[in-house]
């Protein structure tokens, strides 16, 4: 038991245990401070230095993030010397960030422009040290642009948890930069990690924001909108609605009001994707194929893979991504049905992920010669292209649209978790096993935001061994794990954002771990809500293996993929 | 048991030894080498590390070199002492890399079986400052500083109570433990003299004193800077009745001949090459202090808010340390200048 003492913060005592800093004190009990270099999932950075607070008997200024509670510390939180000391450092935060606040990820709320109007910090007082710093592009995924950077270290922090560690300090003349890493064998897997962790917009999604309404009117072209499970759990945020609302007949509302006739769901290719998978399972059980088998549903950590264990490429699952095999089904199935060519279709997939912009292009994904999906808009970009066009997500009245491509299982929802994958692949696993519905369909072992989880699930007297990670450096454990235990794990999910989707890279800022919880119960609520609660319970499903995948040269072009070794292809700009 | 209490016995007199001759630790801040010590000993740990500290960064210090040139044997005897009084402990010389080339064949050889690593520095005025040193030997590169406290005696190399002193006041140990103390210390001069060296000298003496016993005391008006050659303070030639703080140099500047500006523009140089960029007043404000330097004009109300800032919100030691030289520069040969 950590030894509980008394601090007295602007002279009232407030309880707080050894090894706390002033600032966790602070924030339980709602005092403001202002730290712009803190973010929980990260260890403390303690580079800002605006923070600040006096501490009786001590010298000088003492910044909170990074001060130890002591037995009877007295602590203000405000005094002439720390609003000098912080107007001071904000406007040196402010002499090395060009600001570019109009496609700027924080365009809507941005912290340092609220503390400068608090401290009355003039921003142009020194002239932009930054000023024509380069633009590192990271692949089709992710842009950096490093004259924004204002030096907290925040990204190259997440950049190592992530388990990665390709951002790093270079020194360059008379500074050290943050610098995307040259050497041969790390690249990035573009999980966008950094992009939502960095406080001041530095780091953005390719297009972002420019490129929002690229398609949304192209002459002789349908111009079709599917939407991610996660995102009816997230976008509300950016429209001042209570973290974890689902606004799923909102948000089909809001896209329709772009004069977008036809949305899809991608949960419905997530269950697709359940289905194939869990096919692809019992081959590999029963087959003495590669085993485990690793999903593959996240791009980021498919190019893990394929840039660092290529010895382990056997091992993915060759089934699609919802998004790509949504994309697929909308641009054969419904193209057919609908009687338009899929060359005149366009779709736009809006994505928790800037991965996703990155999957689209692989040229595995491609179908019958053309992109199975064209454009990824992310969460973020979709809210703005919704503010540009004044659509107001809050109060529009839901579209209730129930068009069989919009009707997924609960388990194609539940795809925007970390441990969706696999609770809805075991759930249509058992049911092709056993011909039974699962007894206990709530997985609750893989479920929660956690980094690492592990179950044992019974089958037809078989029993599963599986794991679930979030974060490469929790997919490089179980990767370890295995090499010591070829047999320790039957089936293995990764993504490789924390949390998994709900936490992606495309998802509104700021994050952290309660409102991954709330953005991800809100999914498993959906779910439970549903009459059919596994992929093979789904109609659309039933009726597309009926009529359109029981020719296999359509279940392949539509559902299934390659992989193949990479080459490093992120290298700083000079 | 018995070992236990011999260890605790001898222990317990080299700290009081170390206590009666009031040595204070050589590697700038002069803190009681006995205190240290004896914290040290009071952290219970399975295994703790020693380091002598021989990083020496700073311009015109040149101490540590001396010593390891001519006498490393006092050098490894002090580390031996320290070896001897913790147990299970493990010792590094962390040396620059100049002075690593030169000096670790025969400091090996010296050391022979004791556990002893000469470990070469990575980075530069820096990585002396103790927690740098701790990350550096961890391989967390670049070396940046850690948050203090938990200070290194308590929690340093790899979670480990990590004892850290200065080559030199290892040097004084071995001196005391003998009783060959004679409360001196080495002052390293340089600057405009013909004298340049190291000399060992009463640390009661005062500038002025040291500088005639070594023959530097110029005939030409000058001033001095103390302590370090970035970090010192400048003194007049009628401040010289003071001790020598810091890391015990001295440099000597022709007044007449020394343009303050050039001078200046030496130290932000310095700083800004050597520090880490981790913190938003040392990485910004040292660079706005350049502008102001080479610009030869200081905006006097924006140098004031950057001293503030540096002085009061700098992570570690060396931003907080870089207004104090400015700040005697201004006031003592600006004011005469015709700038
Ligand atoms: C920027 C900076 C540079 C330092 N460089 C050295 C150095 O070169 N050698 C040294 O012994 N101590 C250096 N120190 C001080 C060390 O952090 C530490 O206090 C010292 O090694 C303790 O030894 P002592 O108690 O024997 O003086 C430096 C401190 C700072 C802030
Ligand atoms: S996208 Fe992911 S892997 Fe790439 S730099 Fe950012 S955090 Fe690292
Ligand atoms: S890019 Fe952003 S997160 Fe990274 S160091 Fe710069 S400001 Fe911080
Ligand atoms: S976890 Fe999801 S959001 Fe993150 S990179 Fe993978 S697919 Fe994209
Ligand atoms: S004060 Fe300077 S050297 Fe120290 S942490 Fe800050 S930037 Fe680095
Ligand atoms: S929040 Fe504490 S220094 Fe940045």
């Amino acid at each position: 038991m950590p030894k509980k003492i008394s601090i007295f913060i602007n002279n009232k005592k407030y309880s707080a245990e050894i090894g706390q800093s002033v600032l966790d004190i602070a924030k339980q009990n709602n005092i403001d401070i202002t730290t712009l270099c803190h973010h929980p999932d990260i260890k403390v950075q303690g580079s800002c230095r605006l923070c600040l607070v006096e501490i009786k008997g001590k010298k000088g200024l003492h910044t909170s993030c990074n001060t130890q509670v002591e037995d009877g510390m007295k602590i203000l939180t405000d005094s002439k010397n720390i609003s000098r000391a912080k107007q001071i450092n904000l406007e040196l935060i402010f002499s090395e960030h060009c600001e570019e606040c109009g496609d700027c990820i924080y365009s809507q709320d941005c912290t340092i422009k609220e503390f400068a109007k608090k401290y009355d910090v003039k921003i142009t007082k020194y002239e932009d040290r930054k000023k024509g710093y380069p633009v590192h592009k990271f692949g089709p995924a992710l842009e950096f642009d490093t004259s924004k950077c204002i030096d907290c270290g925040l990204c190259v922090d997440v950049c190592k948890k992530e388990g990665v560690d390709f951002l790093e300090y270079k020194k360059k003349g008379k500074f050290y930069e943050v610098c995307p890493s040259s050497k041969k064998d790390k690249d990035c897997i573009y999980c966008g990690q950094c992009l939502t962790h960095c406080p001041v917009g530095a780091f953005e999604g390719v297009g972002e924001f420019e490129d929002v309404d690229k398609y949304i009117d192209v002459k002789g072209k349908t111009v079709v909108f599917q939407f991610a499970p996660s995102i009816r759990s997230s976008i509300g945020e950016e429209f001042g609605m209570p973290v974890g609302t689902v606004v799923t007949g909102k948000l089909i509302a809001a896209i329709k009001a772009l004069g977008i006739e036809h949305v899809f769901d991608v949960c419905v290719g997530a269950d697709m994707t359940t289905m194939e998978e869990a096919t692809e399972l019992i081959e590999r059980l029963e087959d003495d194929k590669p085993l485990p088998m690793f999903t593959s549903c996240c791009p980021a950590w498919v190019k893990y893979l394929e840039f660092y264990r290529p010895d382990l490429i056997p091992n993915l699952t060759t089934v699609r991504s919802p998004q790509v095999i949504m994309g697929g089904i909308i641009k054969t199935y419904w193209a057919k049905q609908m009687n338009i060519k899929p060359k005149d279709i366009i779709v736009v997939g809006i994505m928790p992920c800037v991965a996703k912009k990155y999957e689209i292009e692989r040229k595995q994904n491609y179908l019958n010669g053309m992109k199975a999906v064209d454009q990824i808009l992310t969460t973020r970009e979709l809210a703005h292209l919704l503010r540009k066009k004044k659509i107001d997500l809050a109060s529009i009245k839901p579209d209730n649209a129930k068009s069989p491509l919009l009707k997924p299982s609960g388990a194609g929802v539940i795809y925007g978790s970390s441990g969706g994958v696999m609770e809805s692949a075991l759930r249509a696993a058992y049911k092709k096993m056993t011909g039974k519905r699962m007894p206990k369909l709530n997985l609750k072992e893989v479920r929660g935001i956690q980094g690492f989880k592990k179950a044992k699930i019974k089958i037809a007297g078989k029993t599963l061994k599986v794991g679930v990670v979030n974060g490469i450096a929790n997919a490089k454990k179980l990767l370890k794990e295995l090499e010591k235990d070829p047999k320790a794990y039957d089936y293995v999910e990764v993504m490789a954002c924390f949390g998994g989707c709900i936490g992606g890279g495309g998802q509104p800022v700021p994050i952290n771990d309660e409102i991954r919880q709330k953005r991800s119960a809100a999914l498993y609520n959906l779910d439970t809500k549903k009459v059919a609660r596994s992929a093979d319970e789904n109609p659309i499903i039933k009726k597309m293996y009926k009529d359109f995948f029981n020719d296999d040269k359509n279940r392949h072009s539509v559902c299934h993929t390659s992989f193949r070794k990479k080459k490093k292809e992120v290298f700083p700009k000079k | 048991m018995q070992k236990n209490t011999r260890l605790a016995t001898r222990q317990e007199n080299i700290i009081a030894k170390l206590k009666q001759a009031d040595l204070r630790g050589r590697g700038g801040a002069n803190f009681p080498t006995h205190s240290k010590w004896q914290m040290f000993a009071d952290v219970d740990a399975d295994k703790k590390y020693i380091v002598a500290n021989g990083s020496e960064g700073e311009p015109n210090v040149l101490k540590d070199g001396y010593i390891l040139k001519n006498h490393p044997e006092v050098l490894v005897e002090g580390l031996k002492i320290a070896l001897e009084t913790f147990k299970s402990s493990e010792a590094f010389i962390f040396l620059r890399r100049d002075y690593f080339k030169k000096y670790k064949k025969k400091l090996e050889k010296l050391i022979g079986d004791l556990p002893i690593t000469v470990f070469r520095e990575h980075g530069g005025y820096l990585s002396g400052e103790e927690t740098v040193l701790c990350e550096e030997i961890e391989k967390n590169l670049p070396a940046r500083p850690r948050t203090k406290p938990p200070y290194p005696g308590q929690v340093g190399i790899n979670g480990l109570p990590t004892l850290i002193n200065n080559i030199e006041t290892f040097y004084y140990v071995a001196k005391i433990s003998k009783n060959e103390y004679k409360k001196t210390r080495l002052y390293s001069i340089t600057g405009k003299t013909f004298y340049k060296g190291v000399f060992e000298l009463p640390v009661a003496w005062s500038i002025k004193k040291i500088l005639t016993a070594t023959k530097a005391l110029p005939e030409f008006d000058y001033f001095v800077q103390v302590g370090g050659g970035a970090s010192g303070d400048i003194l007049l030639a009628s401040e010289t009745t003071q001790q020598v703080s810091g890391s015990g140099a001295i440099i000597i500047y022709d007044k007449e001949q020394t343009d303050p500006w050039v001078l200046m523009r030496t130290w932000i140089d310095f700083f800004m090459n050597e520090n880490c960029d981790k913190c938003t007043p040392c990485r910004e404000g040292s660079y706005r202090i350049l502008e102001m330097v080479r610009d030869r004009q200081f905006d006097k109300k924006v140098l004031d808010d950057l001293f503030f800032v540096l002085e009061n919100t700098s992570y570690c030691a060396l931003g907080k340390s870089i207004p104090l030289p400015f700040k005697s520069a201004i006031k003592k040969l600006l004011a005469h200048t015709r700038n």
